[in-house]
């Protein structure tokens, strides 16, 4: 599995671009236990990206990337939006989709990775903004998660359209005014979240992407869900700094102030019974594979020392 | 049609026809075409070898289909092509300068490629303007993606192209091989090692 199926032809491999030839030879796929700490050993966790300088999005990206359990058997659904951009970056198959189509074509891209290769694990994770997912897409949204789709659906929320220039999204917040809505958003942002967990989402989480170790945990629970049980939804917010007035550098602290308790992207969590059982018991084999990755370590000490004391 | 339509390098113009609209058809097992000219194979080989050999620039673009060894045909293609290229290298006076350059991905890559060490089939047109290459061939490139860069190839720059194709072939390459083979590949570099010395290099 993993790296042992990319193999570049030997009498080619010197004219590769390098992040190619990275690709092959130092990804992280197939590594146990791979997360967000592995960002920075290997190109093909997004080297470089083509967002904008302290984008908070590409920092989600990445964090996205490093923590997917089986990248070389993921699909990832991209939607029209500042994501397009970073997917021709990305080391994982993706599909574009029409603007707000992913879910539809996710739910068809499931089914036939399942029909195709019975018995194997594909993870299929869509990965669109808020205008994609909750205004133009909102049908094809909640139809997979009515159906039953085994997929995860991660929403960037920057509340509103900001590729196009700063539009109103229905996740806006009330009141907010923006580049090309002048007047001020007039209703509440849409509660998708809980719209989700009312839908038949077995795991739907709100939160900021602030704390990477959160969002790995995040991102490894909800694939893990939809693999075994059904729907998952996160709603990540990802602040677009140029159309909310900030600095390159203030894109942290913007997630930090509004993950407070009271405020919009405080830390909600909703798993169903089935997904609590199947979390729990993932969480105790973690355990004991770190467990005994621990005590393999320490026997390999204790042998180099007895050799060291022998010599 | 009394005229035939003639598949030659550009530029042509913005958006070019396409070949197969202009009424050239792609040749049968055994054969290739010639600007459009239905020939036996072993006469595109003479031509495709003699494009190599006077060109300032030849270049072959191995696509994903032989850059990755997939399984043994494409490794042995990969052989082939290698060999193909030292070939066209050591036929070569100082003057000219042969190149092997990867087409590894069809994404339109942003901001931009790096045209001195890729070609991107979005904008193949930057990696020949910038190597100011005058001969190329593609190999291992999927169809679709080869009759996207030959179209916009022949529209906005005076490359002559030629396709190493596995298939039935390309109209909009100036000399097109079907049915592509590591044999194929290294008839051909036979034919550039059987011609050496025979042709006139580029004058500057």
């Amino acid at each position: 599995m993993s790296k042992e199926r990319i193999k570049i032809a030997p009498e080619m491999f010197d004219i590769m671009p390098e992040e190619y030839q990275d690709l092959v030879e130092r990804a992280t796929y197939g590594k146990d236990g791979r997360g967000w700490k592995d960002i920075g050993t290997s190109k093909e966790l997004i080297e470089e990206h083509s967002l904008c300088a302290g984008c908070p999005e590409s920092m989600a990206f990445r964090y996205i990337l490093a923590s997917l359990p089986a990248p070389e058997d993921t699909v990832m659904v991209g939607s029209t939006g500042c994501t397009s951009l970073v997917f021709p970056h990305v080391g994982v198959h993706n599909i574009h989709s029409l603007f707000g189509n992913q879910n539809a074509i996710a739910s068809g891209l499931k089914r036939a990775l399942s029909v195709r290769f019975p018995g194997q694990v594909k993870d299929v994770v869509v990965l669109a903004g808020d205008g994609a997912t909750v205004d133009i897409g909102l049908d094809m949204t909640l139809q997979a998660w009515f159906r039953q789709e085994k997929f995860t659906t991660i929403c960037f929320d920057n509340e509103l359209y900001a590729n196009t220039g700063g539009q109103e999204s229905g996740l806006m917040q009330k009141g907010f005014v923006a580049k090309m809505a002048p007047v001020g958003k007039t209703f509440e942002k849409v509660k998708l979240p809980e719209i989700a967990r009312e839908s038949g989402c077995h795991y739907v989480v709100n939160c900021t992407v602030s704390k990477p170790n959160l969002v790995e945990k995040v991102i490894k629970n909800a694939i893990h869900v939809a693999r075994e049980i059904g729907p998952t939804y996160l709603q990540l917010y990802t602040p677009c700094i140029l159309e909310i007035g900030k600095n390159s550098m203030e894109g942290l602290q913007e997630m930090r102030d509004s993950e407070k308790p009271t405020e919009r992207f405080a830390y909600k969590e909703y798993v169903s019974d089935e997904a609590k059982e199947l979390l729990t018991e993932l969480a105790a084999k973690e355990k004991e594979r770190k467990a005994a990755l621990k005590k393999q370590l320490a026997d390999k000490q204790a042998a180099e020392k007895e050799l060291a004391a022998k010599a | 049609m009394s005229t035939m339509y003639e598949v030659l390098p550009g530029p042509e113009h913005f958006l070019p026809p396409a070949a197969a609209s202009m009424g050239v058809r792609l040749p049968d097992p055994g054969q290739a075409h010639i600007h459009g000219k239905i020939v036996n194979e072993d006469e595109a080989m003479e031509v495709a070898a003699r494009q190599f050999l006077s060109a300032k620039v030849p270049t072959i673009f191995p696509g994903p289909l032989v850059l990755w060894a997939w399984n043994e045909k494409a490794a042995k293609k990969a052989t082939a092509i290698r060999h193909l290229y030292e070939t066209i290298k050591e036929s070569v006076t100082p003057s000219q300068q042969a190149m092997l350059i990867p087409m590894p991905d069809y994404r339109p890559k942003y901001p931009k490629i790096n045209p001195e060490i890729e070609i991107n089939p979005n904008h193949p047109n930057l990696t020949i303007w910038h190597n100011k290459i005058d001969a190329c061939m593609f190999v291992g490139v999927h169809c679709h993606q080869a009759n996207l860069s030959l179209k916009i190839i022949r529209g906005g720059t005076y490359c002559y192209t030629i396709a190493m194709c596995a298939q039935a072939g390309h109209e909009d390459a100036m000399v097109s091989f079907r049915d592509a083979t590591a044999d194929k590949i290294m008839k051909l570099a036979d034919w550039v090692k059987k011609l050496k010395g025979s042709v006139e290099p580029p004058k500057d």
